[in-house]
């Protein structure tokens, strides 16, 4: 028989572990990410130059390089740096699973900040000018009319950046950490089974891939009712 | 420059750049058979389309790369001995890596292509089969020039992710500028500098496509009216 | 002999008949006019003649032959031989309700493109008779423009130089000015009336009650899927013989 599979179903442990890995450095990333993308788009639907200019140059930088030469930038680059070597928090910048963290929150932040900034252009300018005319003040305005209606326009390309994210946490496997694809590539290793270790790991993220979509789609069901056509 | 390491670099620059664009030719050709088996009627055709799109942009770019390049070479070398083949073949990692990237990005392009074909309006179909024209006419003379203006958006955007993807196939040891780039940091122990180098090149390389498809976009609007915005 | 003959054309959409058994036969230079209210199946009659909607049961002739049908998916008929089929639809042509000008290409190549790609004919030829036929119709000034510059009336007028560029046997129009404003109307009315008084065989679905009565020669009222009425248009629109015909016309303008 060409294929082996028992190496796979001893080493299930190993690949669920790595699930919870790639979940966990997902969670963090999009939430610090999100996190600071809120800001970042306000500042890129800006009209003032000195704060559009900043926030354009960051999301251009970030999504003009790829997230290989982020990630190495931050785990490997940084080290160069006595004053970082010898900083208070070199605790932090020297593990793994904070660098990657880091370069994958920065990442899916600027993707993230362009996202809603063109959520929050598109908004329809009737909605804008009924807020003004009761009295909202401009922080009102934004808090209760804007930014609601923005980040749930935004939830479908915003779903599409969730499992780019997802997949883009497989980096997390070149710098040592063993999420899905670091288990595939211990398995593959160990055992020189290239071919079933990575097949199951490609099944790993078809099925959280499928359940991220389902989510997705129900959280749309949920908080876009709203735009949905009419069940007649 | 940089040590003397620039002109490696640059190298490995160019092979980048050979890389991405070989790749997305294969993804081109990829992407219509992809699109056309999606919108046949033939429904084996369909299913089979909508699997390709659906299976790879469900993995990782990086674990399929891994699984074509290790899980390939493993299975090639597991199945010729089968044929009479006894030697151990060593497939270049340029080919594999085109092959790969072309295959994956070939998922990619034919949903792209698949909305522009679907934005046409049918009446464009329709008079060129009313007027006698066969069904390849009618594709190759009607949808194909129509369909490169809907989609110039979604294939700037799957080019980009092209140009950054290939950084990934350095892990199977293609000398691209991100393997140069890490032998160069590795023996300087400055990876920061070739690190920063090396994006500073990705980033002319985005830029400059961004400018070219942007005015590539001007050109394949000629025929229509600009929306007032 | 005629041109043009459609014999009990039959079709439905799932369990909804659409054409009950609709009948026409054209000789040459006829001008037919198919009138009748929407859902009335005027349209589906007309692009089943070219099959580019697919018939239940029924046959079409152009010139005495055949076209050969055989059944498809649904009971649905289909061509036989697709090389019958797309030569006969060059013999055919057709002016669209939305003109179906192809997008990418300006006015001259939409003239030309079919005469060089379907029927073969030189690249200079096909020019000549372009520009010939888009004098005809009045826009031969507009030959370098591309449709989405281009009023409805201009594009529709360019349309019907396309059919004329393949030199049909018999010209089929699917209610070519209920997409134009009432202004344009009148420019494309003159064009079809001309090519009329050329003796060229025209059939025609339309809201225009003014056409179908100075301009064709038979008239066709469809009501839900078979023909109520038929004759000489202005002996059946000032007489008219079935009640729902008489509703129809005091329901429309004019």
């Amino acid at each position: 028989m060409i294929f082996d599979y028992t190496v796979i179903w001893d080493s299930l442990p190993l690949y669920l572990g790595g699930v919870l890995v790639t979940i966990k450095l997902l969670a963090i990333a999009l939430f610090f990410g999100l996190l600071v993308a809120v800001p970042l788009a306000l500042m890129r639907t800006s009209r003032s130059p000195w704060i559009n200019g900043p926030a354009w140059l960051y999301t251009y930088v970030i999504r003009g390089t790829p997230m290989l030469v982020q990630l190495f930038l931050v785990y490997y680059g940084l080290a160069q740096f006595e004053a970082v070597r010898e900083s208070v928090l070199w605790p932090y910048l020297s593990n793994a699973t904070f660098c990657a963290c880091l370069a994958f929150a920065i990442n899916t932040s600027a993707y993230s900040a362009e996202i809603l900034a063109g959520s929050l252009k598109a908004t329809p300018h009737g909605e804008i000018e009924a807020a003004k005319a009761m009295g909202m003040s401009r922080a009102k305005l934004y808090r209760r009319i804007l930014l609601p209606s923005a980040l749930r326009r935004a939830l479908p390309q915003y779903s599409n950046e969730v499992i780019m994210m997802l997949h883009t946490t497989s980096l997390a496997s070149i710098v040592t950490l063993i999420d899905i694809t670091g288990a595939a590539r211990t398995v593959s290793s160990q055992y020189y089974l290239p071919f079933e270790a990575f097949i199951t790991a490609g099944l790993f993220y078809l099925c959280l891939t499928f359940v991220l979509v389902r989510l997705f789609k129900l959280a749309e069901r949920r908080w876009l009712a709203y735009l949905a056509p009419r069940r007649s | 420059m940089l040590n003397g390491y620039g002109s490696s670099i640059l190298d490995g620059a160019w092979l980048t750049l050979f890389l991405a664009l070989t790749s997305m030719a294969v993804a081109i050709v990829l992407g219509l058979i992809g699109a056309a088996c999606r919108l046949s009627p033939v429904r084996w055709l369909s299913v089979l389309g909508e699997a390709y799109s659906t299976v790879i942009r469900g993995i990782p770019d990086l674990v399929l790369i891994l699984l074509i390049f290790y899980g390939g070479q493993d299975l090639v070398n597991r199945v010729m001995p089968m044929l009479g083949y006894d030697e151990y073949i060593d497939i270049n990692p340029f080919v594999a890596g085109v092959f790969t990237m072309g295959f994956i990005f070939g998922a990619y392009l034919s949903e792209t292509f698949r909305g522009a074909f679907m934005a046409i309006p049918k009446g464009q179909a329709e008079a060129g089969a009313a007027y006698g024209m066969s069904g390849l006419q009618v594709f190759l003379r009607i949808l194909v020039p129509q369909m490169i203006r809907f989609a110039i958006p979604g294939f700037t955007n799957n080019w980009l992710v092209l140009t950054k993807a290939t950084a990934l196939i350095s892990v199977v040891g293609l000398q691209d500028m991100m393997f140069k780039a890490k032998s160069a940091a590795d023996a300087t122990r400055e990876p920061f500098t070739f690190y920063l180098a090396v994006a500073g090149l990705y980033l002319l390389i985005t830029s400059v496509s961004l400018l070219a498809l942007r005015y590539l976009e001007k050109r394949y609007s000629v025929g229509t009216k600009a929306a007032e915005l | 002999m005629y041109k043009l003959e459609v014999k009990d054309l039959h079709k439905r959409y799932g369990s909804h008949e659409v054409l009950k058994g609709v009948s026409l036969a054209a000789k040459a230079g006829d001008v037919i006019s198919i009138i009748g209210s929407s859902g009335s199946g005027k349209s589906t009659f007309l692009r089943c003649i070219n099959l580019l909607e697919q018939p239940h049961a029924g046959q079409i002739l152009l010139n005495g032959e055949a076209l050969k049908l055989v059944p498809g998916k649904n009971g649905a008929l289909r061509a036989a031989d697709d090389k019958q089929l797309q030569r006969l639809r060059s013999r055919l042509a057709m002016v669209f309700q939305h003109f179906n000008l192809w997008a990418h290409m300006n006015v001259l190549e939409n003239v030309m493109e079919a005469p060089v790609h379907v029927l073969g004919m030189s690249k200079a030829e096909a020019r000549d008779k372009a520009e010939h036929y888009l004098q005809k119709v009045g826009v031969a000034h507009r030959k370098d423009a591309y449709p989405a510059h281009m009023s409805g009336g201009e594009q529709q007028r360019v349309a019907i130089a396309r059919a004329l560029a393949m030199e049909p046997e018999v010209m089929l129009f699917d209610e070519p000015t209920s997409a134009l404003d009432p202004e344009l109307v009148g420019d494309v009315l003159k064009v079809m009336r001309d090519l009329a008084g050329e003796g060229r065989t025209m059939v025609v679905v339309t809201h225009e009650m003014g056409f179908a009565r100075e301009v064709s020669n038979q008239l066709l009222f469809l009501h839900q899927g078979l023909v109520e009425e038929q004759g000489d248009p202005r002996e059946v629109l000032s007489n008219p013989q079935s009640q729902r015909l008489q509703q129809f016309l005091s329901g429309s303008l004019k």
